[in-house]
């Protein structure tokens, strides 16, 4: 499906923002992503949608490859061919009043978006952002925009509390958690954050992204799951990380 | 009017696209695009007797015109196929539908045969003695001429409908192990399956792939698919099935020259699920460029 490049910026040394206009008819949750198909590349990159509205959707992504570099060189203006859709999303019903949302690094996207959603069904969000220093935070004036208590961590103590996002959880209030980022955060988060509901958006490597290859597959209580499929967000129980 | 049917043997599919086996799961996934009742038939995900769940992730690497992919047969056991999979794919798709078989023994796949070849709207039982991605099976079978033709001859017994074995590129003469599979009574063939390769991740100084090794299948393989393809149709009488990297109406209409009756369409369903109906919407045009009326008429070259 053909969308165009509205604005393609950067957020910060590694991390871009680009806006694109389409078909959002697609979207139900946010924390669902799209296939982006790089010219010149053979199997489409996913990336989680960071936030829509009627025609239009956000991504935030960091260049890791030369397919993601050459996304970031994409000009307001240019076309580009997504699956649109893909994946579960979060179900923020399975969330309480005072969910806290963390996130790790670039795993901080879809929380904007499901941010947005809470709000606008009058819970009180708060948001948990780690990074490894000053200079790779990002997103963090969208989430203030909203008006919701951010809590920063970096590992070098840069910014915030220094340290992992699990070191300012006892600090925290929630009744409820949503979490993005590198597996070991989560892992600890799923170790720490004891019996309240949580939801884990998992990142793997996908050929299709749209439940077809079986190239995504994870182990969870109820069975092999497509992460593309059934995932990316899991229900804390579901997940054998024990 | 260009004519799209085909034969393979006894059947006639009304057009020779055939998702292969691998990339299509049972068809559920594709229906938020496309009508399947559009497709010369179906090759459903392969399976075994007992479900697997497969090989650790990472299970995908990109490659130049390509991919790899190191699955490793997870699928949920012929029983559940039978039981849940298979009655959901006849309520949206109700052309011929290919059984493809895998196994670890000669045992297991005649089991699965058994049981699949009883199946209403499956028409053909497609073995495939050539998975690169599990240890002590798949593969082993489909690079030895008398273990592909004791497979062959194992399955021909029970079945009740056309056995087609899938063959692997991954030996140093296909031909042999084609006419092996026909001499022992194999009713067609279906080639290639994906060509072992490897990618390394430089950063962490490992493979990509938690299997270290994978299948290679997309347009890089096209031409090592088609020149076997060739040679083995030279070779048997047998009606073969053409696959590896087609992705275009072209690539179709070569592997029909390269003496094909049908072919299947496997990665390119991964990178655009419309990959079948735009090979499809775009074949007539070429045909017509090419005054080609009926798909049938094409001979071998």
């Amino acid at each position: 499906m053909k969308y165009t490049v509205i604005e393609n910026r950067p957020l910060n040394a590694t991390v871009l923002s680009m806006w694109l206009s389409g078909d959002t008819s697609a979207f139900r949750r946010p924390g669902q992503f799209v296939q982006v198909y790089v010219p010149g590349f053979y199997l489409r990159r996913p990336i989680s949608v960071c936030e829509w509205t009627e025609g239009r959707l956000r991504l935030v992504y960091k260049p890791v490859g030369p397919g993601t570099e050459k996304l970031a060189a994409f000009k307001p203006g240019d076309d580009l061919d997504l699956l649109p859709g893909l994946g579960n999303g979060f179900d923020a019903s399975l969330l309480g009043c005072h969910p806290l949302l963390v996130g790790g690094g670039v795993g901080l996207p879809p929380l904007l978006g499901l941010c947005r959603q809470l709000l606008a069904e009058r819970r009180l969000p708060s948001v948990l952002a780690g990074f490894a220093g000053e200079d790779d935070v990002f997103l963090l004036d969208d989430f203030e925009a909203l008006g919701v208590p951010v809590t920063v961590t970096t590992q070098d103590g840069s910014r915030g509390l220094q340290g992992l996002v699990t070191n300012a959880l006892p600090r925290l209030d929630f009744d409820s958690l949503a979490a993005c980022g590198p597996i070991p955060m989560m892992k600890a988060l799923r170790n720490t954050a004891g019996q309240v509901p949580q939801l884990y958006s998992l990142e793997e490597r996908m050929g299709c992204g749209f439940g077809a290859c079986m190239g995504c597959t994870v182990q969870t209580a109820g069975g092999p799951a497509r992460v593309c499929k059934e995932g990316p967000v899991f229900r804390g129980e579901e997940l054998m990380w024990s | 009017m260009t004519d799209l049917s085909v034969r393979l043997g006894s059947l006639t599919l009304r057009n020779p696209l055939i998702p292969a086996s691998g990339t299509f799961g049972f068809g559920q996934e594709f229906l938020p695009w496309y009508d399947l009742d559009l497709l010369g038939a179906i090759s459903f995900k392969g399976t075994t007797a007992e479900a697997r769940f497969g090989n650790p992730t990472p299970r995908i690497a990109e490659c130049p015109a390509g991919m790899l992919n190191s699955v490793g047969l997870q699928n949920p056991g012929v029983d559940h196929v039978i039981a849940e999979e298979l009655p959901a794919l006849r309520r949206v798709f109700h052309g011929p539908i290919i059984a493809n078989i895998s196994g670890f023994s000669i045992e297991e796949y005649v089991r699965c045969a058994e049981k699949l070849t009883r199946e209403e709207q499956v028409e053909i039982l497609e073995i495939n003695i050539s998975c690169p991605n599990v240890r002590h099976g798949g593969m082993a079978f489909g690079t030895d001429p008398s273990a592909a033709a004791a497979v062959t001859r194992a399955v021909r017994e029970v079945a009740t409908k056309p056995v087609y074995m899938k063959l692997s590129p991954n030996v140093t003469d296909i031909v042999s192990i084609a006419r092996a599979c026909e001499d022992a009574g194999a009713d067609g063939l279906s080639l290639i399956n994906t060509l072992l390769g490897m990618r390394i991740d430089l950063k962490r100084r490992r493979p990509v792939l938690a299997n270290s090794v994978g299948g290679y299948s997309g347009p890089g393989i096209f031409p090592v698919a088609l020149r076997m393809v060739w040679q083995v149709t030279g070779a048997v009488s047998v009606p073969v099935i053409g696959m590896g990297g087609i992705s275009t109406a072209w690539d179709v209409l070569e592997m029909l020259m390269a003496g094909a009756k049908a072919v299947q369409i496997g990665a390119a369903n991964l990178v655009d699920p419309m990959a079948c109906p735009h090979i499809l919407e775009s074949l007539p045009a070429e045909m017509e460029k090419l005054g080609i009326r009926s798909l049938s008429e094409i001979t071998r070259v």
